[in-house]
């Protein structure tokens, strides 16, 4: 009896801590859970129309650094602001030229998906980390910087339980300010518009929808550019937006978590921000316990767990999820199956 | 002499598409360097390629002491070549062998540790078992899953190597920390130490890593293990007709991956580095990957394969001292080398070849594993 007694008062005690900390952690939630949900949008998008691409962490670190370098090389001549801009203009657009080799590499050659991949984050890892050896290390200058985030006005973060809420969304920089409005955008387009039903038919079934008249290698290309673009805007969030520098390999396997969260979310883009929202949360908890020390048994517990397991938390969680959930979630039907038009060979 | 010749011809067949994708890769990568050398304070150096590639040879072959380093580079390579291989060979992809590669790393080191004080014969083979059985239980647990759940290696495997850097590292701050260093670091290995066999570093791991590839060679082509796994990789659902167990062997597979991986690190662990330190990293999972491609899976093919990337990993420091293009350019390099091996097509045009696809069939399943769809299409 005495040990329900304590576990439920230490349930309580954590519930009390959460809810005191909550509105200090809803932002720093949101700020974690956007290169994870924008690049499991990534997913979303290449798997829906049949491709799997698990490139994803090279894509987004290719573009973390390409944006970089563009502030780097230009935040002197034009300043802060405007060669930030440019740089995640750029980053988007390495995304893209990424994806138009990962669709190239999956839809035109049917080379092995899991390979293609592979071969994008080894080759990530490679050409970031040269040119950070040949060009940014030398050099010993910073980078542009980041954009300041939005503050919002203290009468409106004041407010009652909708305060922190609008707080976690809006005290953002730009990208992860744009990320709920690109959830919403998705999650209408894959499900009611024109678009949105070819991929799928794509993906599910691609030789129906060649029947009908739909160009499967044309659909496929366009989702994967457009899906890669996302992880580019993931991988300028990185170094343009949240830390303002460059490390190697810094990405850190955020490109395999937001593939666990685009399963999590069962292959939709709202589920697949649920599931980001999660990582988010597991790994603010870390960043939180460490700031703000909860008190009493709780305390105790939480405080002797080592600092280490708390940034292994993300890590173990996705295993646990997918163990959990995979089973469970049906993946469509033709991903990762390259498409053969018959007559052709 | 017309038999000879047929054996050449049968040995061109299966390397030449490998063969040119080096060729054609360290080409592109000349290109790169020509190109990224605009924005190095030299300025353009057109020429710098043939000055880099000359430096990275002579660190690989140039001298005894070359050939020494090289050997010692491949042997990691050659044993976590094996895990991905044998991993393949099942249509598991091992993406783990950098986590599993740790921890075989750390149990030696600890181990061996502990040990230090015995007899070598008993410190030595004991951390290296130690290692071994590290690296098996790190990789039990994604092929476990995998087995049990669906939950594909591939992501399974990958956040099992960041968590496993974390794990360690808080292991060796706060449980086996050794006193009297200045930073976090297991004692020293004594007596546990890989004996040396030639020279300054080549250690007992060397022949023990070619040794395992004939012994893996073995298992896959004459035990009714070996059997199972190359049956269960090539079609799972036939497997289960046949009455094998695809989930037994699924587990059994990427256990024995990880203890491959492991050796890797034991051997690495007693036979060069000595200590385990947090922040000792771990290019041998992604070279292990490469190798395994290169090799077609093969156990032989994979020897070649590790002694080629080990050469690369032994000329590197050279070429990077004396002509300053960066290390990375060595896994440009290698992702050039899978692209190419991937997208044959590019190899077969360039160079006007017909030969045997470079592929490992096995891979589809591995694709298939991670989507559940049906039957993969047959490019014809």
């Amino acid at each position: 009896m005495e040990v329900v007694g304590t576990l439920v008062r230490l349930i309580w005690e954590l519930g009390v801590y959460l809810v005191t900390v909550l509105p200090d952690l809803l932002p720093i939630i949101l700020a974690l859970a956007t290169p994870l949900a924008l690049g499991a949008l990534c997913g979303v998008l290449n798997e829906r129309s049949g491709v799997v691409n698990i490139g994803i962490e090279g894509i987004m670190l290719m573009a973390a650094f390409f944006g970089y370098l563009t502030g780097f090389a230009l935040h002197d001549a034009m300043g802060s602001g405007p060669s930030i801009a440019l740089g995640i203009l750029i980053a988007v657009l390495v995304g893209a030229l990424l994806g138009v080799l990962h669709a190239w590499l999956t839809v035109s050659v049917r080379a092995d998906q899991i390979i293609a991949g592979t071969m994008m984050n080894i080759a990530a890892f490679g050409v970031t980390g040269y040119l950070n050896r040949l060009v940014i290390t030398p050099s010993g200058r910073g980078g542009a910087g980041v954009i300041t985030p939005f503050h919002l006005p203290d009468q409106i973060a004041n407010l009652p339980l909708v305060g922190p809420i609008l707080v976690m969304f809006f005290d953002q920089g730009p990208i992860a300010m744009s990320l709920v409005f690109i959830v919403i955008a998705l999650q209408l387009a894959l499900f009611r518009t024109r678009w949105g039903l070819r991929t799928r038919a794509v993906g599910e079934h691609p030789k129906a929808a060649d029947t009908v008249g739909i160009d499967v290698y044309r659909q496929r290309y366009l989702n994967v550019i457009l899906g890669c673009a996302f992880a580019g805007l993931a991988g300028a969030f990185l170094t343009l937006e949240s830390t303002g520098s460059f490390q190697n390999g810094m990405t850190n396997g955020r490109g395999f978590i937001a593939l666990a969260a685009m399963i999590f979310g069962r292959w939709t883009p709202i589920g697949a921000f649920a599931g980001a929202l999660l990582f988010g949360t597991a790994t603010a908890l870390g960043v939180v316990v460490a700031v703000r020390v909860p008190e009493g048994d709780l305390g105790g517990i939480m405080r002797s767990i080592p600092s280490y397991w708390y940034a292994a938390l993300p890590y173990l969680m996705t295993i646990v999820i997918l163990a959990g959930v995979v089973g469970r979630s049906t993946p469509p039907a033709a991903d990762g199956v390259p498409y053969v038009k018959e007559g052709k060979g | 002499m017309s038999r000879l010749r047929a054996v050449a011809r049968q040995i061109w067949q299966v390397a030449s598409i490998p063969l040119l994708a080096i060729v054609l890769a360290f080409v592109v990568a000349a290109v790169v360097i020509v190109v990224s050398s605009v924005f190095t304070p030299t300025g353009f150096e057109p020429l710098l390629p043939i000055a880099a590639y000359g430096n990275l040879l002579a660190g690989a072959f140039g001298s005894g002491t070359a050939i020494a380093n090289t050997l010692v580079a491949a042997a990691p390579l050659i044993l976590g070549g094996l895990a991905v291989g044998l991993g393949f060979k099942a249509g598991l992809f091992n993406i783990g062998v950098a986590g599993q590669f740790l921890v075989g790393a750390f149990a030696a080191a600890v181990v061996g540790a502990k040990l230090a004080e015995t007899p070598a014969a008993v410190g030595v083979v004991l951390a290296t078992v130690a290692g071994a059985l590290g690296g098996a239980a790190f990789g039990f647990i994604p092929g476990f899953l995998k087995a049990r759940t669906g939950a594909h290696e591939v992501v399974t495997t990958i956040m099992l190597n960041n968590a496993a850097v974390l794990l360690l590292t808080w292991a060796v701050n706060d449980l086996v920390r050794a006193p009297g260093f200045s930073f976090p670091r297991t004692g020293d290995i004594g007596n546990s130490a890989l004996p040396i066999l030639l020279g300054r570093n080549v250690h007992l791991g060397i022949p023990l890593a070619v040794l395992t590839v004939f012994a893996v060679r073995w298992v896959l082509d004459r035990t009714t293990i070996g059997f199972e796994i190359r049956t269960v990789g090539q079609n799972p659902n036939a497997a289960r007709y046949a009455g094998m167990r695809p989930v037994f062997i699924t587990a059994l597979t990427m256990t024995l991956s990880g203890l491959l991986a492991g050796l890797a690190g034991a051997i690495q662990m007693l036979g060069v580095i000595g200590f385990y330190a947090p922040g000792i990293t771990a290019s041998v999972g992604f070279d292990s990957i490469a190798v395994a491609l290169l090799g077609r899976s093969d156990p032989i093919g994979i020897l070649f394969a590790a002694i080629l990337f080990g050469a690369f990993r032994a000329g590197a420091p050279l070429m990077q001292i004396e002509t300053s293009v960066p290390i990375e350019v060595i896994d440009i390099i290698q992702a050039l080398v899978i692209l190419f091996l991937a997208a044959d097509l590019i190899v077969r045009r360039v160079f006007r070849v017909r030969a045997a696809k470079p592929v490992i069939s096995e891979l589809a399943t591995v694709t298939q594993t991670w989507a559940g769809g049906t039957s993969p299409a047959e490019p014809s």
